[in-house]
């Protein structure tokens, strides 16, 4: 598959594929009119806040929640004991684990909920979560991993009948023998042992829901912040035994998600269930310390990689040790089968025929999560590695990184290209896409610049990243969620006037949803795009589908649309010969109208089609055009492209700053380029505060250091770079529109490029490695211990 | 305590309790829910609006110290049904993506021409460093805030 250029086939008045059409969501958003949870106020609302546990790891001798009760406006105090009577103290997570949803035997993690007070206004609710009180009994913080794993190390799930030590899992990808193989003939192997750090996605809107339970009726209608609102649904079903016809979940304007708001929280839960008990709805929206102690951490994996090259620049194998943290409970957001999700894409861009990943979980005395934080499953801490590596390797053989990059690509024609562990990369162009960025920056030029910066005692560095990422999962045989197939949906309605409601199983939290769908029905049915309503969020006005996250809105949810349309138009063709008195192998498609071959001027809109649906079908057709389908995808997508950093740094304080950050990236088939570019500008941001300022820390009780704004860092506009973005286009092969997705590449590529830039800066000095989040301090002391003084 | 504060050209009387953060008054007293709250420590900046023209942070002041004062939030923006400068400025320029930031981030950047019609790419940046987006990466943001003091001078010099 070649890079091609793809210019829209549709005027803008149908505003097609690879129009910047304006956002449709804009329009309320600018006015102040979004509607997010917290914006939601029904009749006799109550309001919920929850008491958390102050350690990290203690057993409960008793709560006493007397005092609270006693409150002026407090309605009942929730505990778990109560909702262990309803069967409802535990929960089951995303990974097949199971979560206290109020503790009742222990704490497992500061900021654990404890009790949940239901009061007639937020600021009592708060005033009296604070009285409730609870006797402890201490137990040993658990706060890494590598403790957790040590033998004479404390049992954090003894709730859990088999669980003998703080073992989460053991995975394993690849073939062992032939890397073994591989190593054995190599001249060097290349090591790195690395960090990723624990990390938390923040989206602006925190995590909450309004529960409003009909206790006559049994009707559920939980307004909540749900990236995948149809999953949430059976997990609701499942969890607190309601007939799931009767849950409605409505994840209404989401201020953020990144990944944040895919598992169930037990805040929901207890809302929940406090609406059912109580018979009025109850309101619970986190504060931003609760999101950042208790919700959704990402990443954090200890991993060790080895690169086996030969002396003239060529890999031949990959090792990967791993060690996760996952907190008290596995409550990773990922495809049941992948206990370390999609990481085995570690291989990369680079062609050699042997790998090996190994990984151990352990339970910590954390909170769960191992969400994918604006990433595909793991695929950012693989990427990392593998970009980091790939740099360590050609320093070690004197190399240039991007031509020993080069000479390790995965060539063009080589695709669907098989991994050593076992993907089949859909399509690339690598190369192409490495030479368009090194062009953008000036590569040979700015090498130059820092070879004499050097003898001047200035600090230049340029880091790459070559990155392969792989998105849009299923196929459903393969990838499932607590066994639901990871499908997705799109059900689609011409009415008669020629104007269509597009509805999906998919949920937008920012990504422009309502403009980009209507434009791939626009591309497919040539109704402007701006007759097409998109709907989403609403389980009981939605078709099923898993969700948003793991970039696969467009790769699944946009193959739906695009085959749902193409099955109307199927069907329009029949109306068309009906009406056109022709027969259906003389039609021919144009964008928006079917004519008769040969004669143009014979011909019928798609507009008179439905009309004529409704009005004057054929005899033997049913009425109407409308569909749905469920489109299961044949493989991932494997979007790709090449990052380069030019930072300098200051030789006396250690701080580096950005000078060019430049980004080429492919999705494929662009469905709307001026969002494209928001989603990599947003996800460069990211990828920058992870390599520079973002991380979770814990001090040695298991306290958490990053629990709000002040202490948890996220960039501001003042110290984010500014971008410069290139493209290649090379479409998917296997995808109805040729899409790939994109909202996660920039998250995932763009860290390895900033820490290979300030590394590269320091590299004579005989740096190989700085951890992130690389503050001034850490770059320093890099500094100080192989400067030789 | 009894207080009168005009919001968006419209004086409201009420009593409140003391300690009610002035966010919460608009958002649940008043209705207006396009002021957002996104953290407990003065830091994210989703809760500006403009007091007597300044942005002010409304996690961090008592409903009670806006007594006498005059508060503009998102849904003053819009003047005898059109669209301000910077409203359309951020449709134009895919100012935001989630919206959640973009209410305040409108009126920071609505006080900032007010002050200096013609800034620099570095006075955005520090006008807005106040307040976070999690988004948009600010290029597109700071594209919008540029633009809409483009068209706001040409408008003031027609
Ligand atoms: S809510 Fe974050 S600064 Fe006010
Ligand atoms: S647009 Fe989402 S936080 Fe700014």
């Amino acid at each position: 598959m070649t890079t091609t250029e793809h210019k829209p086939h549709t005027s803008p008045e149908i505003g097609g594929l690879g129009h910047s059409r304006r956002r449709v969501e804009d329009a309320r958003f600018i006015e102040g009119r979004g509607n997010y949870v917290d914006d939601i106020t029904l009749p006799g609302m109550l309001h919920m806040a929850i008491h958390r546990s102050p350690l990290a790891h203690a057993r409960i001798i008793s709560i006493d929640t007397s005092a609270a009760e006693a409150v002026d406006g407090v309605v009942a105090v929730v505990t778990g004991e109560l909702l262990a009577g309803y069967n409802l103290a535990w929960m089951p997570t995303l990974s097949g684990d199971t979560q206290a949803v109020l503790a009742t035997d222990k704490v497992r993690f500061q900021g654990q909920e404890i009790a949940a007070v239901i009061a007639t206004d937020r600021y009592v609710a708060q005033d009296a979560a604070r009285l409730v009180e609870v006797e402890y009994e201490d137990l040993e913080p658990i706060v890494n991993p590598q403790r957790a794993l040590e033998e004479d190390a404390v049992l954090i799930r003894d709730d859990k009948e088999d669980q003998t030590s703080n073992l989460c899992f053991e995975w394993e990808s690849g073939d062992k023998t032939a890397t073994d193989e591989a190593f054995a003939k190599a001249d060097k192997i290349v090591s790195l042992e690395t960090h990723y750090p624990r990390s938390h996605p923040a989206p602006l809107e925190t995590c909450g829901i309004v529960a409003d339970v009909d206790s006559a009726t049994g009707q559920a209608t939980l307004y909540m912040t749900s990236q995948a609102p149809h999953a949430h649904r059976t997990v609701f079903a499942l969890v607190a035994g309601l007939a799931e016809q009767n849950i409605r979940i409505v994840s209404p304007d989401l201020g953020g998600g990144f990944g944040n708001k895919v598992p169930v929280y037990p805040g929901y839960v207890v809302a929940t269930a406090a609406s059912l008990v109580i018979g009025q709805p109850v309101k619970w929206v986190e504060t931003r310390t609760e999101n950042l102690i208790s919700t959704g951490f990402a990443r954090d994996y200890y991993m060790k990689g080895e690169l086996a090259v030969t002396n003239d620049g060529k890999i031949l194998g990959l090792k990967v040790d791993m060690l996760a943290d996952e907190g008290a409970f596995y409550a990773d957001a990922q495809p049941s089968k992948f206990r370390a999700g999609l990481f085995h894409i570690v291989t990369g861009s680079y062609d050699y025929p042997a790998a090996y990943v190994t990984t151990r979980g352990a339970y910590t005395n954390k909170a769960p999560g191992g969400v994918a934080y604006r990433c595909s499953f793991r695929v950012t801490e693989a990427s990392y590695l593998i970009e980091r590596l790939v740099q360590n390797a050609a320093y070690e053989l004197g190399l240039d990184p991007a031509e020993f990059r080069s000479s390790n690509f995965i060539q063009a024609d080589q695709f669907p290209y098989h991994s050593p562990t076992g993907f089949v990369y859909d399509s690339g162009d690598y190369e192409t896409a490495m030479r368009k960025a090194m062009d953008m920056v000036g590569y040979a030029d700015i090498q130059a610049e820092k070879e004499q910066a050097r003898k001047e005692g200035r600090l230049v560095g340029i880091g790459m990243a070559s990155f392969t990422e792989v998105v849009g999962a299923g196929h459903g045989e393969d990838y499932d969620i607590i066994g639901l197939k990871m499908f997705d949906s799109a059900e689609l309605r011409v009415h008669p006037t020629g104007k269509a409601i597009l509805k999906l199983g998919v949920k937008s939290q920012g990504q422009g949803h309502e403009t980009t769908f209507a434009q791939i029905v626009a591309e497919e049915l040539g109704i402007p795009a701006g007759d097409v309503k998109v709907v989403e969020g609403d389980t009981d006005n939605t078709p099923y589908g898993l969700g948003t996250y793991a970039s696969r809105s467009t790769p699944v949810a946009g193959a739906a649309t695009a085959v749902i349309s193409r099955k109307l138009r199927e069907k329009a063709k029949k109306i068309a010969a009906h009406l056109l008195e022709a027969s259906e192998e003389d039609l021919e498609w144009e964008t928006g109208k079917f004519f008769v071959a040969g004669d143009p001027e014979s011909s019928v809109s798609i507009q008179d089609i439905a009309f004529a649906a409704y009005t004057n079908p054929p005899p033997d057709l049913e009425a109407g055009l409308e569909g749905v389908h469920y489109y299961d995808p044949p493989n991932m997508t494997y979007p790709f492209g090449t990052y380069i950093v030019v930072v300098d740094v200051d030789p006396e304080s250690g701080q580096w700053k950005v000078r060019r950050m430049i980004a080429v990236d492919d999705c494929g088939v662009k469905i709307n380029p001026m969002i494209v570019e928001g989603q990599i500008q947003g996800g460069l941001t990211e990828g920058f505060a992870m390599s520079s300022m973002q991380h979770i820390t814990f001090d040695e009780t298991g306290n958490c250091l990053g629990s709000n704004f002040m202490d948890y860092l996220v960039p501001t506009a003042w110290e984010t770079p500014r971008f410069e973005l290139g493209e290649t286009v090379t479409p998917s092969p296997h995808h109805p529109i040729g899409a790939k997705g994109v909202g996660e590449s920039a998250t995932v590529g763009s860290p390895a490029a900033y820490v290979n830039a300030v590394v590269d800066a320091l590299q004579h000095m005989g740096v190989t490695n700085i951890e992130m989040p690389m503050s001034a301090d850490r770059v320093w002391h890099a500094m100080q211990e192989n400067s030789g003084g | 305590m009894n207080i009168t504060v005009t919001v968006n050209g419209t004086a409201h009387t009420a009593d409140v309790e003391p300690r009610l953060l002035l966010v919460d008054f608009i958002r649940t007293n008043l209705g207006l829910t396009g002021t957002h709250i996104g953290c407990d420590t003065t830091s994210c900046g989703v809760c500006t609006v403009l007091i007597d023209g300044t942005p002010v942070k409304t996690c961090t002041m008592f409903a009670v110290q806006a007594n006498g004062r005059s508060v503009t939030t998102v849904e003053g923006l819009k003047q005898n049904g059109e669209l301000s400068a910077i409203q359309q400025a951020f449709r134009e320029h895919h100012g935001l993506q989630c919206g959640f930031c973009t209410p305040a981030m409108m009126l920071v950047g609505t006080a900032l021409i007010e002050e200096n019609p013609d800034p620099t790419e570095d006075d955005i940046r520090w006008a807005i460093s106040g307040n976070l987006c999690r988004c948009t990466g600010y290029m597109n943001i700071v594209k919008s805030i540029e633009a809409a003091a483009e068209t706001t001078r040409e408008g003031a010099s027609s």
